[in-house]
């Protein structure tokens, strides 16, 4: 079967929710951020089934998905040189360690 | 067509142009901080005045890039609101190590803020929007030493990349509903379907974490908490005005057919972030951390004029955040002077104040009453405006509420200043000489707290340009 519009949009919101899931229950920051970008990949699918079964002949959806992909990158950088500056002050990089600042 | 766009970008090119100075700067041979600093503030004073000359209104690349004279007058708050901080954080900014990086982070976010209020496409949004954010979580993490540093950064960057996740999806679902990204075509394929609804609720949502509306506000304390005061100051003062404005100019020109359905959310929101907001203020112990909750609990007046859907409510928001700028500096410039000397940060500490440091002590009490909206100080007309704007829709239950919350604020701003007039303390304070330049920002911000109130002609100019 040619897998349709519903087949992709039904696999980028698994894929949204798994992120979601993911974001808060894991506690190892690395895999949180991994998360993101799982909800990040979820947006890029939706964007590209939209583009290519309802809108065709728009290329919004093409341009976002391009740049969505190049501003995860560059979060992800800035995430992971804070993470390192996090493990070398905490010694870890569980978020249950980092506990100074409650309430 | 080069003139049109030299002068449209005007306060994003000027921008630029000093982001790529501090840039050759550290590149090139480096400059000491006693050196660099006084030239940096310099340079966004020029910034700043520049912004009042050769304005003109247009659009650019075909609907990407807007500017009117509203928009112009915003720009020129937040650039008001940076040039404070490079003076009121003086003591800090000459010990850190990294002082062109610190502003070139500051100035590439600012200029995101202005590419996100002019932008006319959802596209453009999201990337200023970016811009605005990823530069201040790694801001954030300045104080490289300081755990707490590095785990506001974390919160920061980690809800800032979900609440982008949440964005992107809604409007991934508002591209597959209408066929459109811009916000010109926008309203006119708007029906208010069920998928157009969802696609609003998670955009909504987005806004609601970036500009800290309880319930998704958690992040905001522990982050104002462990950044450096210059730090908080810019994200509480410039980040929330900038969301605001561009939240404000989406909910009235793109998603106006759906007004029915924001309104109430609205409603609900701004309740729950001023109670929350005020209770929560009322425990807090560290400054920043109650500057903090002070800032959710103003957010909710914002919505109160916001859900008034009329061009009052803009202008009473823009109002309202010229005079937050002023009095939320001015609060901080004392808090950080204080911290930056002593490093102490506790409201207790904080007692008798008024023996050792009577300037200090009187530009904190001021800024307090003006966050409170006690009368002769512009926080007063700031939020008469903003309660004015709502009672507009003659909820007025919506309204009562909001003027009772007043009530429970003023509780805990009047607590400081008690604890710094009156109560007595056995190590005070000492004497503290502010920075000359921490001074005379803090001066600034004193005239513009009763200047922008009495004035008349400010207000009056706000609505003109609307």
């Amino acid at each position: 079967m040619e897998p349709g519009l519903y087949q992709l949009l039904f696999i980028s919101a698994a894929l949204f929710f798994i992120g979601v899931y993911g974001f808060f229950t894991r506690r190892n920051l690395i895999t949180m951020l991994m998360s993101v970008e799982l909800v990040l990949n979820s947006v890029n699918l939706n964007f590209i089934a939209f583009n290519k079964y309802l809108w065709p002949g728009r290329m919004d959806g093409l341009f976002f998905t391009i740049f969505v992909i190049a501003i995860a990158a560059a979060e992800a950088a800035v995430a992971i040189a804070i993470i390192i500056n996090l493990y070398r002050s905490h010694q870890s990089i569980d978020v249950e360690n980092a506990e100074e600042l409650k309430y | 067509m080069l003139n049109d766009f030299l002068i449209l970008m005007k306060p994003e090119l000027t921008v630029t142009v000093i982001l790529f100075l501090l840039l050759f700067i550290k590149i090139g041979k480096g400059m000491k901080n006693e050196t660099l600093l006084p030239l940096i503030q310099v340079l966004l004073l020029l910034n700043f005045l520049l912004g009042f000359f050769f304005n003109k209104q247009g659009v650019l690349f075909e609907g990407l890039y807007t500017s009117t004279s509203m928009i112009v007058f915003q720009k020129n708050i937040l650039n008001l609101g940076v040039y404070l901080i490079s003076l009121l954080c003086a003591d800090w900014l000459r010990k850190t190590p990294h002082l062109p990086e610190f502003f070139m982070l500051m100035l590439s976010a600012l200029l995101g803020m202005f590419f996100m209020i002019s932008s006319g496409n959802l596209l453009m949004f999201y990337l200023s929007l970016e811009l605005a954010t990823i530069p201040v979580a790694a801001m954030a993490n300045f104080d490289l030493e300081k755990k707490i540093s590095s785990e506001a950064a974390m919160k920061m960057i980690l809800s800032s990349a979900f609440s982008s996740g949440i964005l992107l999806f809604g409007i991934s679902l508002l591209y597959g509903a209408t066929g459109t990204i811009s916000f010109a075509e926008l309203p006119a394929q708007l029906d208010g379907s069920p998928l157009q609804i969802m696609a609003f609720v998670f955009l909504f949502t987005a806004f609601a974490f970036k500009l800290s509306i309880v319930p998704f506000h958690l992040w905001t304390a522990d982050v104002y908490e462990g950044s450096p005061i210059a730090v908080t100051s810019f994200l509480s003062v410039i980040s929330k005005g900038s969301i605001a404005f561009i939240f404000i100019s989406t909910l009235y020109k793109v998603f106006q057919p759906m007004e029915a359905i924001w309104y109430n959310m609205i409603v609900v929101l701004a309740i729950a972030t001023m109670v929350i907001g005020n209770l929560f203020a009322l425990r807090q112990q560290n400054i920043k951390r109650f500057l903090a909750f002070s800032s959710i609990a103003q957010v909710g007046f914002i919505l109160v004029a916001i859900s008034s859907n009329s061009p009052a409510g803009l202008s009473a928001v823009v109002y309202f955040v010229l005079i937050y700028v002023f009095s939320n500096l001015a609060a901080f410039g004392v808090a950080s002077v204080i911290s930056e000397k002593t490093g102490r940060e506790n409201i207790d500490e904080y007692k008798g104040l008024y023996k050792t440091n009577p300037f200090l002590t009187w530009v904190l009490a001021l800024a307090l009453f003006s966050l409170a909206g006690v009368p002769p100080t512009a926080g007063f007309f700031g939020k008469l405006f903003l309660l004015t704007a709502g009672a507009t829709k003659a909820d007025y239950w919506f309204v009562t509420v909001a003027a009772l919350n007043m009530i429970i604020s003023l509780y805990y701003y009047l607590r400081i200043t008690r604890a710094m007039f009156m109560d007595k303390n056995d190590q005070p304070i000492e004497k503290l000489r502010p920075d000359p330049s921490a001074r005379l920002a803090l001066l600034i911000c004193t005239a513009g707290i009763i200047l922008t109130g009495l004035l008349s002609w400010v207000y009056d100019y706000i609505v003109k340009l609307n």
